[in-house]
């Protein structure tokens, strides 16, 4: 019987340090029965519960691209007991990955679309498999903008990509950082509602945000969408909560009737806005 | 469905044919209360009892229960890959289950087996189970049944429904299990149907208590959540989660590693939502940091967002345990009357 909470094994194939902080790490994964790859079929947006054995499992965003053959990859804060761990491990060491968990961007209703996506921090790893979808299906969009920021460039993740992206153009990229006393750096310096303020496309029918980032920078930027009048159907967030059968039925992730894991964690701004404040 | 007569002497005779194919589960007393216990060969039920102090849920749904086996040794073939447990339950009968509990494994039911996902472990327990239920003909003081669309002679949820009467029971065959398994008891002398109902109707008297949900569903569930009462209902509240334990139809969990040098099990536990470490966040954030908090999400669970997700009714049988158990009078009744009676 098929057991929802099993997980694939996987082999850790690669780990890179990402943040000159060092606690953010990519991991990337190759299944170890090849035929999981397929069963373990996905949508930017969606999470799985990284199950390392002997600690546990943690619920992450997948940071890789459907359009990315032969692995899977994650981006993991080094912050409790299960990532702790997992950054002690090595490649080649052997653990789980349940999944694809959770629904995704609304990929239908943003093809033919102008997309801006607006990220901070580490939030930035299912916005990085979003914009890897959209660049491997580029006639599907219109306009796609990118806004995305760290407190200083070091912290800034996937940047040979984010760089790559500026200097190929066919996504109008608006990297930034807090501040910086690096006298090369050739982006931006401001927070991202600043930004976001400077650079977003004028809202219309066919314009959707995507909004992923730190609390205090999704409080700021909101008011910035109001004013350039997004409308709250147009502007996609995506949640976290503490998580542990990322399949709705463990009780935990709840806000209202919808589970985050389940129902989420993509939801649009006026969902949201009828759900109780949780 | 058919009705049946079980004297004495032979249900005495076919819990012992029963044993062979099942393995039984009854009302035992330890102390002042009864628990449901497996029961041994020769043991019988105890019968003579209110209700069990703990739901019978835990037969289907254990406290704890392994979900997975591992080893952590790289010397050995398949380390570090979980092996699921095996889901080969063996056929099961609880004998003497209130209606109450019964319907509660109904309410579980939406949520373990559901269009998108089926919890294997809650499904093959929950099918290797026959229920033999005991209708109830004196209610406690805090049962309230009746207006949850149950009733102390419900059948819902239920294999065979007992009745007891003087010098044994009128028995109510309702499923092919239950058919399956009084036939194994050998009890098949006919029952008399009016005599059941005419105590159904004297037991639905008895219960005198009631808990109004009538305008529940009309309510949001923001102006609810919002509503200004809760810290005055959290007010006593000790967090103890005796509520959520004691509940047979109260289903979270949580998951946990246990290791012991190189092997391990992946466990799941019963959890609670009275629990600040139930949505404790790794960032240190909590969605729910305070007490309130807790015990708004339990009421709103069983009372709106169940009725909401399922529109079937509230997430609660009536079987009063809540109320008994509290040591705080905490009482669903009230919180429920209130939330029924809220104008934003």
């Amino acid at each position: 019987m098929l057991n929802p909470y099993e997980p694939y094994p996987v082999r850790i194939d690669e780990i890179i340090t990402e943040t000159e902080d060092r606690v953010l790490k990519t991991f990337k994964f190759v299944f170890l029965n090849p035929e999981d790859e397929e069963k373990f079929s996905y949508k930017a947006g969606q999470f799985a519960e990284l199950s390392v054995t002997g600690q546990g499992e943690i619920p992450i965003g997948i940071a890789s691209s459907p359009t990315e053959k032969g692995f899977i990859k994650f981006t993991v804060n080094k912050t409790g007991k299960v990532t702790n761990y997992l950054h002690q491990m090595k490649e080649g060491d052997i653990m789980g990955v349940r999944g694809p968990l959770g629904n995704s961007y609304p990929w239908e209703t943003l093809e033919g679309k102008n997309v801006v996506i607006i990220g901070g921090g580490f939030a930035f790893t299912t916005l990085r498999s979003s914009i890897v979808h959209m660049l491997a299906n580029r006639d599907k969009f219109k306009e796609i903008h990118v806004i995305y920021g760290a407190r200083s460039p070091g912290l800034l993740l996937y940047r040979e990509e984010l760089m790559a992206w500026e200097a190929e153009g066919d996504i109008k990229m608006h990297i930034t950082v807090d501040a910086t006393d690096d006298p090369d750096w050739k982006y931006n310096v401001g927070f991202v509602p600043t930004i976001t303020e400077e650079k977003a496309p004028p809202a219309d029918d066919d314009t959707y945000a995507i909004v992923c980032g730190p609390p205090v920078m999704i409080r700021f930027t909101q008011p910035v969408l109001d004013n350039l009048g997004y409308a709250h159907d147009h502007i996609i967030n995506s949640l976290e909560k503490r998580m542990k059968c990322g399949i709705g039925i463990c009780g935990r992730c709840n806000i209202g009737d919808q589970f985050v894991c389940k129902d989420g964690p993509v939801f649009t701004l006026e969902q949201l806005n009828s759900m109780p404040g949780e | 469905m058919k009705v049946i007569k079980i004297d004495q002497k032979d249900w005495d005779e076919g819990l012992g044919k029963l044993y062979d194919e099942f393995r039984l589960f009854g009302p035992v007393k330890n102390g002042d209360i009864h628990q449901f216990q497996p029961l041994t060969k020769g043991e019988l039920p105890d019968l003579n009892f209110s209700n069990t102090r703990l739901s019978v849920k835990s037969a289907v749904y254990p406290q704890s229960q392994v979900m997975f086996e591992y080893n952590l040794d790289e010397k050995q073939e398949g380390h570090h890959i979980m092996k699921p447990a095996s889901f080969d339950y063996p056929a099961r009968a609880l004998l003497g289950v209130r209606p109450c509990d019964a319907a509660g494994f109904l309410i579980a039911k939406k949520n373990f087996d559901n269009p998108d996902y089926r919890d294997p472990y809650w499904c093959e327990s929950y099918e290797k189970t026959t229920l033999v239920g005991l209708a109830c003909d004196s209610p406690s003081t805090n049962c309230f049944c009746t207006s949850v669309e149950l009733g102390p002679y419900s059948e819902q949820g239920l294999d065979v429904l007992l009745v007891a009467v003087d010098g044994g029971f009128q028995a109510k065959v309702i499923t092919e299990k239950g058919e399956a398994l009084v036939t194994k008891a050998g009890w098949d002398k006919n029952g008399d149907e009016k005599v059941i109902e005419h105590q159904r109707e004297k037991a639905e008297k008895r219960v005198n208590s009631a808990i109004e949900t009538d305008k529940l569903a009309e309510k949001s569930s923001k102006d609810l959540f919002d509503a200004p009462f809760w810290e005055d209902m959290a007010f006593a509240c000790l967090n103890c989660g005796t509520c959520t334990y004691s509940c047979p139809t109260c289903w979270c969990f949580d998951i946990q590693d246990e290791n012991q040098e190189d092997q391990g099990i992946r466990m799941r536990n019963w959890d609670s939502c009275m629990s600040p470490l139930f949505t404790l966040e790794g960032s240190g954030h909590n969605p729910r940091p305070l007490k309130f908090h807790r015990v708004r999400q339990r009421f709103m669970h069983k009372l709106k967002y169940y009725l909401d997700k399922y529109e079937d009714g509230i997430m609660c049988v009536g079987c009063g345990r809540c109320i008994n158990l509290c040591p705080v009078n905490i009482d669903i009744r009230k919180i429920s009357s209130k939330m029924n009676n809220y104008q934003p």
